[in-house]
């Protein structure tokens, strides 16, 4: 799929997303499941992607010292426990990543 | 002032924290969209079509990993479903307006414009102005977003590509999923969101990011069905 049509189609959905229950009110009820449901999709979502990046070098799950992207990402992890701030956890991360790639 | 104007002031003002933390964003989107290899013109384009931080962020890094379109479009769907909470919870505020209102509104309506929004409509109940309250809060990040957009694909065309730089972005979404793990439904659906993602990875068309994402929600939510007060929390957080 060309990039223009993921932009198009990606905002379009989006924007439904956005208008459905707006557009929607006083026909349709919100369903309770899919409300609790909803709370999940960023830990899910955002650990989908970051767990095969972390873990997996050339597609074979890599859990040795010369991992130095799942060094950094725990590293990342920690920091981010602890200062809850976007952009120190991106500092500290890219840091620790070069660092790591130093001296290992 | 008018009550028009009086109400998308207020709107105004009540983003200016919000705007403060979303610029910076807003530029770490734009370098690392460009160094993950989508171009200028389509970095700053999806900040006007999708216009939503984290689902842009999410694109970046399936196109730096060449997902096939319909798996990013896919997963942009799911990142993006929480804003049917939102346009469910401020639709009776809204349930008056013309439909090309409710259309222009519900394009603005992002996690930023939302939250001061909800807050004030609580506050006030349902009056005849109110969507110039959320016409200034969402046009005023909508700016922000753009501008800051721009200034980020700016700066990142100068970054060399030795910076390993594409690794930002994991690093992003650590720094996004870390606070969200509050309660163990919660991290039961981070942990086994990733194994799966893992066991899942050489899928066709990267479709073991979806296959993941699903398994975490499911076990998400049915962990949080066995602890009903949990469930009380949740449902206050986000209405």
């Amino acid at each position: 799929m060309n990039i223009w049509l993921v932009m198009l189609l990606g905002g379009l959905i989006t924007f439904l997303i956005r208008f459905s229950f707006i557009y929607l009110f006083g026909r349709f009820e919100f369903p309770e499941k899919i409300r609790k449901a909803l709370h999940y999709v960023p830990p899910a979502v955002l650990s989908a992607i970051i767990f095969p990046e972390l873990f997996l070098r050339d597609g074979a799950l890599n859990l040795s010292l010369e991992n130095t992207s799942l060094l950094a990402g725990l590293i990342a992890i920690l920091v981010a426990w602890f200062s809850k701030n976007t952009l120190i956890t991106i500092l500290a991360g890219m840091l620790a990543l070069f660092l790591l790639q130093f001296f290992l | 002032m008018s009550e028009k104007s009086k109400q998308f002031w207020a709107g105004v003002r009540s983003e200016i924290p919000l705007l403060i933390g979303g610029f910076p964003f807003g530029m770490i989107y734009g370098a690392l969209a460009l160094n993950a290899g989508l171009s200028k013109a389509a970095a700053q384009v999806m900040s006007s079509t999708v216009f939503a931080g984290s689902a842009q962020f999410i694109t970046a890094q399936l196109v730096h990993e060449n997902t096939p379109g319909f798996v990013i479009v896919l997963t942009i769907a799911v990142v993006n479903l929480r804003h049917m909470l939102y346009s469910a919870s401020l639709a009776p505020y809204l349930a008056a307006l013309p439909a090309r209102w409710k259309v222009f509104l519900s394009y603005l309506l992002t996690d930023e414009a939302y939250a001061p929004t909800i807050l004030h409509y609580e506050r006030e109940g349902i009056t005849p102005q109110a969507h110039w309250f959320l016409l200034g809060a969402g046009g005023v990040l909508w700016t922000d977003w753009q501008l800051s957009t721009a200034l980020g694909i700016f700066l990142g065309a100068a970054i060399p590509e030795s910076w390993s730089l594409d690794f930002a972005l994991p690093l992003t979404f650590i720094a996004m999923v870390v606070p969200v793990l509050r309660d163990r439904p919660a991290i039961a659906a981070a942990l086994s969101a990733g194994v799966v993602a893992l066991v899942a990875f050489s899928l066709p068309y990267k479709l073991g990011l979806i296959l993941a994402a699903l398994v975490g929600i499911v076990i998400g939510t049915v962990l949080e069905g066995k602890k009903p007060s949990a469930v009380d929390q949740s449902q206050r957080e986000v209405s």
